[in-house]
């Protein structure tokens, strides 16, 4: 890279980080100040620790994204391989539209919807309050779901299609061949659709907002709530494990996904190199 | 007997898509028909139309800097500044996104990897903390001013002002415009790029008539990915703009929980339907610049 691009890099970098690096320092402030730092100390982490709303909150977002991410992965992966099979175009037009409506429209609006229609449920059957956990989950499934479709679909298609057929005459049942050869060779992107699917269901603050009651409340609905009042550097301790959480995550997907491609490429060529001899 | 198996086979693809059209149908294609039917109903869930009238008419009364007051269309006027601050935090983004992704795409591919996790880093950060952040940053006594202090440029009041929500905007969303971008330039074959020099373009003639017609669908994807929740934001609005910036989010969120659900989805389903024609107008725009 040129010096010129080097010092863009650094800037626009600063700018992606000053804001963290902020968070993370005044995390360890001694005292109660956002702006002034006066001294280090783990005051505000075992503040944290002792905070048990906080605590049950995160409890609560990761049964939520747990639950979220497995099934809209496993609804999501079928469907998937049903939408590649699809050979009516119109039909599949249809299903690529409903698919992309929770992606572009507004968070705002996909929680507003699932909302006016959870309340009218709720009301034609006396319910007092409709928003509770159920409500939340098939939220976070819905927003879900297109991302998991997204990353498995492209897998099916670069997949060589001859390759079930082949299982098949050898013997396989078609569950057996989809289990021992369509899934191995879709694995990557599955893996992929799952951890976005968990970290999107982790970080989602806007569409929980509105499909959730009072009674079950996420960290992001936890911070919300904190925000409302004078934040304190727990908040910001808080931010700061969120963010090694994150970048653990993050490190480890993208090994997970190097090494899966790689695995495949390197069986992919040896079968070549096989034929070949 | 292989007919049949495949046959099969291909029978039980077909039923994975059962459960998942199901859903697809009941979780996101009816709850847009009761945005419908919640904005075009009273609290009886009688016809009206009253809620959309209401958005396009009700009215207040705001003083600006000078202290004169005047009547405005509220809503309208709502709507009106949240387009005016998405498209400048858009505008933002881009001209300093595009530059940005065009380096990366440069850059040895393992540096490329670790450009893109950097900035993919920030996403996923909660966006709550993220604007708590800078709205103590930017506050009059934050370390921005602070900052600026010590250089000897003294002060400058930054939060509550419409730049506040725009940093915030562009801070929130910067992301969205790279990714996009560099993952249309990162596929771009460079013999085009060598082509068009060989054929007598200079640097600008190959920026202008090879990369950015190129790179157009990532521009387009970026600055959907920015303005769309930009313009329907509703946090960043109440910190850095100190509530004073009331956008079209807020305006939604500042029903739903004052419990008019009628009106509050009247603003959504007014909202969507906007936000629809404008996509469909881009995509044209697209399909036409495609075309050439």
């Amino acid at each position: 890279m040129k010096t010129a691009s080097k010092i863009y890099t650094g800037l626009v970098m600063l700018f992606l980080f000053a804001p963290i690096a902020i968070l993370l320092v005044f995390s360890f402030n001694a005292s109660k100040s956002l702006s002034v730092f006066s001294g280090f100390s783990l005051h505000w982490y075992s503040e944290l620790l002792r905070d048990s709303e906080t605590l049950g909150a995160v409890r609560n977002t990761l049964i939520l994204a747990v639950s979220a991410a497995l099934i809209s992965t496993v609804m999501g992966t079928a469907a998937a391989v049903g939408i590649h099979k699809l050979k009516n175009r119109y039909l599949r037009a249809a299903m690529d539209s409903v698919t992309n409506i929770p992606m572009i429209n507004p968070d705002i609006i996909t929680g507003i919807s699932l909302m006016l229609m959870f309340v009218f449920v709720g009301r034609l059957f006396g319910a007092a309050t409709s928003l509770n956990f159920v409500t939340m989950l098939i939220a976070h499934i819905t927003f879900c779901l297109p991302y998991v479709i997204l990353q498995v679909l492209p897998k099916l298609q670069q997949m060589d299609k001859s390759l079930p057929e082949a299982a098949m005459d050898l013997g396989c049942t078609p569950t057996r061949a989809f289990l021992k050869v369509v899934v191995p060779e879709i694995m990557p992107g599955i893996v992929t659709g799952l951890i976005m699917a968990f970290t999107l269901s982790l970080d989602d603050f806007v569409i929980s907002y509105f499909t959730a009651g009072n009674g079950f409340q996420t960290l992001p609905i936890r911070i919300y709530n904190m925000t409302k009042k004078t934040v304190t550097p727990k908040m910001y301790a808080l931010a700061t494990i969120i963010f090694f959480v994150i970048l653990f995550l993050l490190l480890l997907s993208n090994l997970t996904d190097a090494d899966t491609v790689q695995a495949v490429r390197t069986a992919r060529e040896k079968k070549k190199a096989k034929k070949n001899a | 007997m292989k007919k049949k198996a495949s046959g099969s086979l291909a029978l039980v693809q077909r039923l994975a898509l059962a459960p998942y059209s199901v859903w697809a149908v009941i979780f996101i294609v009816v709850p847009l028909i009761f945005v419908a039917y919640y904005a075009f109903t009273d609290l009886d869930f009688r016809f009206t139309t009253d809620n959309i009238t209401r958005f396009f008419t009700a009215t207040s009364v705001v003083a600006d800097e000078t202290g004169a007051e005047r009547e405005v269309h509220t809503y309208v006027l709502i709507f009106l500044r949240s387009l005016k601050l998405a498209a400048i935090s858009t505008v933002i983004c881009l001209i300093f996104g595009y530059p940005f992704a065009y380096l990366i795409s440069k850059a040895s591919p393992r540096t490329q990897s670790v450009l893109i996790t950097l900035i993919m880093i920030p996403m996923w950060m909660n966006f709550l903390i993220r604007t708590y952040a800078w709205m103590t940053i930017l506050q009059d006594t934050g370390l921005f001013n602070g900052l600026l202090g010590l250089l000897g440029l003294g002060r400058v009041h930054i939060i509550g002002t419409e730049s506040a929500v725009v940093i915030g905007m562009v801070y929130d969303y910067f992301p969205y415009m790279i990714l996009p971008i560099y993952s249309v330039m990162a596929k771009m074959d460079v013999k085009l790029l060598e082509a068009a020099r060989d054929l007598g373009c200079n640097s600008a003639g190959v920026l202008r008539r090879v990369i950015w017609p190129l790179s157009l669908p990532g521009v387009i994807s970026g600055v959907t990915m920015v303005l769309i929740p930009s313009i329907s934001t509703f946090y960043i609005s109440q910190k850095l703009g100190n509530g004073k910036f009331y956008l079209i989010g807020d305006a939604i969120e500042g029903q739903y929980v004052a419990n008019n659900l009628h009106f509050a989805a009247a603003i959504a389903f007014i909202l969507m339907v906007i936000l629809l024609f404008g996509m469909a107008f881009m995509q044209r725009f697209a399909n036409k610049r495609a075309a050439v």
